[in-house]
């Protein structure tokens, strides 16, 4: 059914170093040349046969440390965006077909979380909450969540009012073929692509949050974390704070690709054969 | 008047415009696949004499816009035009380069959109709109312009022709504005004027005196047309000569009379008889089997009530044609027999009893009974399911039929609408329109139902498909006994299909009752209008509608 | 100019004065989710009984919430914001300068980062589908991937440190010569501008792609008018209010930028100010700056709303 010749490069590409990103986060401890923790040598080496990647500012190596960062990274990130679009997508799509005061009642709450930036209301709830793996999955979720509530609600509005949902209620269809076998196989592909963004976004806000010091705490670290602890080299002309930061990019922009390409492919209407 | 023109009453003579061999080509973009090149308009030729006008006549996809627009060298979304020649005034236009182009648009060629609506600028007084190019083109100053422009409103009966410049596009109706287009195309007082489908969007009241209006002023400002439009009655009062396009290649080209009376090709009369469908009334039985009765409804919790006390009955196997303008309910009255929209006033007795007013307190075998039909078919149908889903899902719901039985009771209703089998596995943008219209004909069907309500199911559809469908739905009604609520603003339609018919105007029925004796005389003043404001493919009808009429139409 | 379009604005302006009170309660509450106690969380598991009761009575602990809510609210509205936890000094003295430097910089992006956006936008639209609109929406892709510190520090790194252009931390103080200010934030100016351009220029390029798609710009084409003329009288009045919608949005996105570009660069700004007091967890300065940002935030998108009031002709000339 899947051609993968038909593909295009771009989402080639996005596809391969995504696929890379996860494998290395499954496999961490295999793959990894040094433990998470390890000191192998001096403080900032450059890149050479034994350190691929250099050390860090502890003379940890930073390939292995790339490579559980993605981990780290990672599992926060894919749990968060599922709390977020589970949440945001159960309540919008409820707000769009029951209405009412359910409807009115969280769309008014969700405008009003959405009237503040997501980092100032992130940093003002963290700055009572302890920083732990938790606090920072549930915050991220939750507020994250506001976005998919949106999308999915309007979505769900429109197709909601289409001749072809108002056919199956006028032939008596019950509220469950209407939302799984009407409503949500036309909602999937601005959804599936809305789940590319926000995972990507769940992955930048967990960086810079780590980054300012909220995030992931040491000894671990993940990718922002990471950029926080060697930033002090670039003065110095060392870049190995620049080697996390890539990364988070590689991995926004590969995410991104692929996002766009099932966007592409599932419009076209064809039950994606076309 | 200015003095650079010849003045009416000293027509210019000789030919105007020739286009000789136009080639015209787009490049489309197939999602996922290449771009590739299509042709458009193949090597069609016309002449144009000074102050004649030419009917351009086709379905969509026959290029008439596109050959229209190339005369002021202009290509919509990338349309090219790669071969031929357009002489205009003795010089070829297409050699004259984007400023050759710009010196002509506005001046010698002037251009009447189909949605004057969107074709006005929001941000602008229509006064400054109308004069725009005649200050451009400097053939006028501007209290010269806007004196031009008040006379053009008053020839064209506009209300207030003094003040209704100082106006914003929003400010004015839909009909008004398609006259406001025209007078912005005459106000700098060209050799040519392309009429793009100009009363297509209007009712059908308001087209007549929009196309009276724009007779007129071609006639007295001796201005030579293009006038494009799908419909063959509408040109045939406008056009001193018709030309027929189909898929960007001339069918047929000829005087108005030859063309309507005594058509050469095949398609053109299957264009000119495309309204006579032999359809003979029958006889209402006794006892109708649904049953309407003095229902009231409004949406929300508004005053205004768009449907005022409406009663009708539908007999067993024949068709209660309704008709009337946009706002008149008629689809109104389609949701309250649904219970989509419950009446606050009235009921509606199927079969001697009466149905629940709400939807969800209908028991299945009452939905059953009662199908729908709609007129956009694409957004009736989920795209994400294919043909045969479509089709076999009321067999599974009402009659509990799957697997290889369900697969050939759906064959079979393909065979009935004329699709083969093989259309069973197709999602529905693979389909033309007229095959989306017939699959939701199977799709109702299916159900077996007593009543199918269709929802103005041909308006959306050129004209020779929306008669295969009808031709179909009167051979179905035969076979199958069923009977069709028929909603219509097209009164040809309504009269070769209906049974009898219900006149609705602002959500009171005026006029109802078997289908003769509601089309004869003596009539109510808007029936009376209506049926005086449907274009008949004769010449001369335009002018002898006008004169007959008693009523002032509705929108204007 | 009429009534109804005053009415308008009076009501768009009264609703957000509505929603950033409701904000200040959000905030507020915000920092009262903490499970446990704020003053045990502020000195730790050792403390004595007697100093928590103290900083208990201090911060005003004892009273319910929403006397302290409103206690708080008070303060803010006669210009109160109390005083630090951490270091006891007047949160409004402090943030003063502060403030300042933060719309300093953040102005010096804008005027940036605004008409280059623009200007990019109308250059895509102008070379539509050619290689110039792929090159700047994949590169608009691909900013919109980049976390702030990683163009941060690609700028820090290669002008800072490499070439040594303009100084990698950005000291400023009062008093300061203008020449010597607009050198040390050359680059947080300029990395707050590489994370605004990319998306504002792609939602101009949409903006303005939709009205020269509108049949009123192919009415004025068919008129002869000159494809400047056309532009100028036609598309422009119809552009103006979702350009100026797509600006605002971005600026009130640049205020997060703020945050992580200050902090890259120590620029004693809000951001940083805001951050610090975040690690440190002072409330009552997170509470303040928080609502700062937030009014901003707000304003702007008032603004932008207004924009397209005004614009609309069809409010602005009622039937």
């Amino acid at each position: 059914m899947l051609d993968i010749k038909r593909i295009p490069i771009p989402a080639l590409i996005g596809i391969i170093l995504t696929t890379l990103f996860v494998l290395a986060a499954v496999f961490a401890p295999w793959i990894a040349p040094h433990g998470n923790g390890e000191i192998v040598g001096d403080v900032w080496e450059p890149m050479s046969s034994a350190y691929w990647l250099g050390t860090d500012n502890l003379g940890r190596d930073l390939l292995s440390r790339m490579i559980y960062g993605a981990r780290i990274t990672l599992f926060i990130a894919v749990l968060a965006t599922a709390l977020s679009f589970s949440l945001g997508a159960i309540l919008g799509f409820s707000a769009a077909v029951f209405g009412g005061w359910f409807d009115t009642l969280l769309s008014r709450l969700v405008d009003l979380l959405m009237s503040i930036p997501t980092l100032i209301m992130g940093l003002v709830v963290l700055s009572v909450l302890p920083t732990n793996l938790v606090t920072l999955i549930l915050v991220m979720g939750v507020l994250d969540s506001t976005r998919v509530y949106r999308l999915s609600r309007a979505v769900a509005v429109d197709i909601n009012v289409m001749d072809y949902v108002e056919a199956a209620k006028l032939r008596g269809e019950g509220s469950g073929w209407i939302i799984f076998r009407e409503i949500l196989p036309n909602a999937l592909s601005p959804l599936v692509s809305e789940l590319g963004l926000r995972f990507i976004y769940a992955v930048l806000f967990l960086s810079t949050l780590s980054f300012l010091g909220l995030g992931v705490q040491p000894p671990d670290a993940d990718w922002g974390g990471m950029v926080k602890e060697n930033k002090d080299g670039i003065v110095f002309g060392i870049g190995a704070a620049l080697i996390p930061a890539a990364a988070i990019a590689a991995l926004a922009i590969s995410v991104n690709l692929v996002a766009d390409w099932i966007l592409n492919r599932t419009t076209s209407l064809k039950g994606g054969r076309g | 008047m200015a003095e650079t023109k010849p003045k009416p009453g000293q027509p210019k003579t000789g030919v105007l415009l020739d286009i000789r061999n136009l080639r015209i080509e787009a490049t489309v973009y197939p999602p996922g696949e290449a771009p590739k090149n299509i042709v458009l308009v193949h090597d069609v030729s016309l002449t144009l004499q000074q102050g004649k006008v030419l009917g351009l006549i086709g379905e969509s996809g026959a290029g008439k816009s596109t050959i229209g627009l190339s005369s002021m060298g202009y290509g919509r979304g990338g349309v090219r035009i790669t071969g031929g020649e357009v002489i205009l005034n003795g010089r070829d236009i297409l050699k004259g380069g984007k400023d050759g182009f710009r010196k002509l648009r506005g001046r010698e060629v002037c251009y009447v959109a189909q949605s004057a609506a969107a074709a006005f600028n929001p941000a602008h007084k229509l006064m400054d709109q109308v004069v725009e190019a005649t200050l451009l083109h400097g053939t006028a100053t501007r209290a010269e312009a806007e004196k031009r422009a008040v006379a053009l409103f008053k020839k064209l009966s506009l209300p207030n022709p003094e003040t209704i410049g100082e106006r914003f596009p929003h400010q004015v109706s839909g009909g008004q504005l398609q006259r406001v287009m025209t007078a912005m195309a005459l106000c700098s007082e060209p050799d040519l004027i392309v009429f793009d489908e100009p009363t297509t969007a209007l009712d059908v009241t308001t087209q007549i005196d929009v196309l009276a209006a724009i007779k007129d002023a071609i006639r007295d400002t001796h201005v030579a047309a293009l006038y494009i439009t799908h419909d063959l009655a509408v040109v045939a009062q406008v056009s001193d000569e018709i030309m027929v396009l189909r898929h960007g290649r001339l069918v047929e080209w000829g005087g108005t009379r030859q063309i309507i009376k005594e058509p050469r090709q095949e398609y053109t009369n299957a264009l000119v008889s495309v309204h006579e469908i032999e359809h003979a009334e029958q006889n209402p039985g006794t006892t109708p089997f649904l049953s309407v009765k003095n229902v009231t409804a409004a949406y929300g919790r508004s005053h205004i009530k768009v449907l005022k006390n409406v009663s009708v009955d539908i007999y067993p196997g024949q068709t209660l044609a309704v008709v009337g303008e946009s706002g008149s309910g008629k689809s109104t009255l389609a949701r309250a027999i649904t219970g989509l929209l419950p009446p606050e006033q009235g009921t509606v007795t199927f079969d001697g009893r009466p149905l629940a007013n709400r939807l969800a307190d209908r028991p299945k075998e009452d939905l059953r009974q009662l199908q729908m039909i709609y007129q956009m078919a694409d957004v009736a149908m989920n795209p994400r399911q294919t043909v045969g889903t479509i089709i076999g899902r009321p067999l599974e719901f009402y009659f509990g039929i799957r697997g290889r039985e369900r697969d050939t009771r759906v064959a079979e209703l393909l065979d009935k609408i004329e699709m083969g089998k093989g259309f069973s596995d197709r999602y529905p943008a693979e389909l033309s329109g007229g095959q989306k219209q017939r699959v939701c004909i199977a799709r109702s069907l299916a159900a077996k139902p007593k009543l199918i309500i269709c929802d103005e199911v041909t308006s959306a559809l050129d004209p020779l498909v929306a008669h295969g469908i009808l031709k179909l739905l009167l051979d179905l009604q035969k076979e199958e006994n069923v009977a069709y609520l028929f909603i219509t603003h097209d009164l040809a339609t309504v009269k070769s299909i209906a049974d009898s018919i219900a006149v609705m105007y602002r959500g009171e029925v005026v006029r109802y009752g078997p289908k003769s004796k509601v089309l004869t005389p003596p009539f109510d003043a808007y029936t009376d209008l209506l049926l005086s404001s449907v274009p008949e493919m004769e010449i001369g009808w335009l002018e002898k509608a006008i004169k007959g009429r008693r009523m002032a139409s509705a929108g204007n | 100019m009429s009534s109804p379009i005053l009415k308008l604005i009076a009501q768009r302006i009264a609703l957000g004065i509505v929603l950033l009170l409701a904000v200040s309660v959000l905030i507020f509450a915000g920092t009262q989710i903490l499970p446990g106690d704020v003053a045990q969380a502020i000195l730790g598991q050792s403390a004595t009984p007697e100093s928590l009761a103290n900083l208990r009575e201090q911060l005003g602990l004892n009273d319910p919430a929403y006397i302290r809510y409103f206690h708080w609210l008070g303060g803010v509205l006669t210009g109160d914001l109390g005083t630090a936890m951490s270091s006891g000094q007047d949160i409004a003295t402090s943030i003063k300068g502060r403030l300042w430097n933060t719309l300093f910089l953040a102005f010096w992006a804008a005027i940036v980062a605004v008409p280059l956006a623009i200007i990019l936008g109308l250059i895509a639209v102008r070379y539509r589908n050619g290689w110039v609109d792929k090159l700047i929406s994949g590169l608009a892709l691909a900013s919109t991937s980049f976390p702030e510190f990683f163009i941060g520090y690609v700028l820090v790194y290669f002008f800072a440190v490499k070439w040594q252009i303009f100084p990698g931390i950005s000291t400023v103080y009062e008093g300061m010569p203008f020449l010597e200010r607009m050198q040390a934030i050359a680059l947080p100016a300029t990395a707050l501008t590489l994370v605004v351009l990319a998306h504002m220029m792609r939602m101009t390029r949409a903006a303005i792609l939709n009205v020269m798609q509108s049949a009123y710009v192919e009415t004025a084409e068919l008129k002869g008018l000159s494809a400047f003329n056309v532009i100028r009288k036609h598309a422009f009045p119809n552009a103006i209010a979702p350009i100026i919608n797509v600006v605002m949005l971005n600026l009130a996105y640049l205020i997060v930028g703020v945050v992580v570009v200050e902090v890259i660069f120590v620029y004693p700004g809000m951001g940083q100010y805001l951050v610090d007091h975040v690690t440190k967890r002072d409330v009552p300065v997170v509470q303040a700056v928080g609502l700062i940002f937030a009014a901003v935030y707000i304003s702007l998108n008032i603004i932008a709303d207004i924009a397209a009031i005004v614009a609309n002709p069809r409010l602005r000339h009622p039937k």
